[in-house]
């Protein structure tokens, strides 16, 4: 019998801000949506996000930055994904990220960007609507 | 031409990452091809040695792992992880949040760990825990750990998937009423009280020994009771020594245990030489009142230390 496939998510924190309120609030807001999120804290390394999406085979990757360092790190951390033949996982980020920056970013492969003001409500829909198609 | 499934097992045979992965879910999801891929790898079974860890939440087991790790890595073995959190019998979600603890293990090469949420099935781990075990052990990993979910008394599910069970405990949670009940507290081939360093830490410890000291039980192996520091990791190199221990006792060999203990004699025979090496020289040259002058020479930078103490012990060989 095959059980229905789990969701599974990584929630990450690239970099070196401390703020993890909002990481820690759509984490819990999936995991009450039924998904199963791995939340890997604060600081991480672009190099430690991509080899802990493999070793989890993760379907999403939900990116949090406050810090302003996204157009160094989310490009890096695109590039490792695509190295290790994960490019049918969905990224998404949030934060603080300037409108100016959005369609850069949405170059790079991430799909959608959340800003502030977003309701847990509408990154469930998202995540659920746009789930990759995964082998 | 390979079929799907055949290609993912040969890839975890290989020990390929992302076969792994896909592995994993596969079982953990009980696709199809999940059976006929156990069946694959099932003859590269056995290798490895599963060490199952357990115990209240917050007692430090993903700290300690970290550090257990770390130290087996030392030695050169490689190892895999896999880290059971619980699945909310309410959503069906579950935070897997085991990894924050062990962040900078992700880039070692070595090292692979997943997180699993029990799914509703009961006794700390999920239906898919031990086939999991199994499919790192046919990836070549020399340890497999299975961290439990928080544990409180019943949870002995853990003893179906690892040969050797840790039992951890953290001062402060429960008097020697606690220790003499049923359950977990009899599973344990090694108890461990963390968080060694608080009060009470004794307590604890004296507890649980004077439990084991009410059994009747003759002969076989005798679980110990180690005090760790998981934060520091004070306490790690003993329990590694009791693990390895209790990996000769269940192959029931004797060449097992004396290779151990011959691993241990030659680390403190090395020690001693070193020691007693370093002083007859260091003693020598002072008698020939030569070390003043090569000590000058090495902070005016004409000679490093490593090629002066090369020089030295080279020569003395010759002379002896």
């Amino acid at each position: 019998m095959e059980d229905a496939r789990k969701i599974r998510v990584l929630i990450a924190k690239p970099g070196l801000d401390s703020h993890d309120r909002g990481a820690k609030v759509v984490a819990r807001a999936l995991r009450d949506a039924g998904m199963e999120v791995i939340y890997t804290g604060l600081r991480q390394t672009p190099e430690q996000i991509a080899e802990t999406a493999l070793q989890e085979d993760v379907d999403v990757i939900g990116l949090s930055i406050l810090s302003g360092a996204h157009k160094t790190l989310f490009p890096r951390i695109m590039e490792l994904l695509k190295k290790q033949g994960l490019t049918d996982v969905m990224v998404f980020a949030g934060g603080i990220i300037p409108e100016e920056d959005v369609s850069e970013m949405k170059k790079l492969g991430i799909k959608e960007i959340f800003g502030p003001g977003t309701t847990t409500e509408e990154i469930i829909r998202y995540v659920v609507d746009n789930l990759p198609k995964r082998d | 031409m390979l079929t799907k499934t055949e290609e993912i097992a040969e890839g975890v045979l290989k020990g390929d990452r992302r076969s792994i992965a896909k592995a994993i879910t596969i079982i953990e999801n009980s696709m199809p091809g999940a059976q006929e891929l156990i069946a694959q790898i099932f003859p590269h079974t056995g290798k490895a040695h599963v060490i199952g860890l357990t115990g209240a939440g917050g007692a430090g087991k993903s700290t300690l792992i970290e550090k257990i790790v770390r130290e087996y890595r030392r030695k050169g073995k490689t190892v895999g992880v896999i880290a059971v959190d619980p699945t909310s019998p309410f959503t069906g979600g579950a935070f897997l949040g085991d990894r924050i603890r062990m962040q900078e293990l992700s880039t070692d090469e070595g090292v692979y760990i997943r997180s699993m949420a029990t799914r509703n099935y009961a006794g700390g781990i999920s239906k898919a825990t031990k086939d999991a075990a199994k499919i790192l052990d046919a990836a070549g990993k020399d340890v497999v750990i299975v961290e439990t979910a928080g544990a409180g008394q019943s949870e002995v599910e853990i003893v179906k998937v690892a040969q050797t069970i840790v039992v951890m405990h953290a001062p402060g949670l429960g008097d020697e009423i606690q220790a003499i009940k049923a359950g977990i507290m009899e599973i344990a081939d090694i108890f461990v009280v963390n968080k060694a360093d608080r009060e009470n830490a004794n307590m604890t410890t004296v507890d649980i020994q004077a439990m084991l000291q009410m059994s009747n039980k003759k002969g076989g192996w005798k679980p110990p009771v180690l005090k760790t520091v998981a934060l520091t990791g004070e306490g790690v190199p003993e329990l590694i020594e009791k693990l390895e221990e209790h990996r000769c006792f269940l192959e029931g060999d004797t060449e097992c245990k004396e290779n151990l203990l011959k691993t241990k004699a030659e680390a403190e025979l090395q020690e001693a030489i070193k020691e007693r090496i370093s002083r007859a020289l260091i003693d020598q040259l002072k008698r020939e009142g030569k070390l003043d002058e090569l000590l000058r020479e090495i902070v005016e930078k004409k000679i490093d230390p490593a090629s002066a103490a090369e020089k030295l012990v080279k020569k003395a060989i010759n002379d002896a």
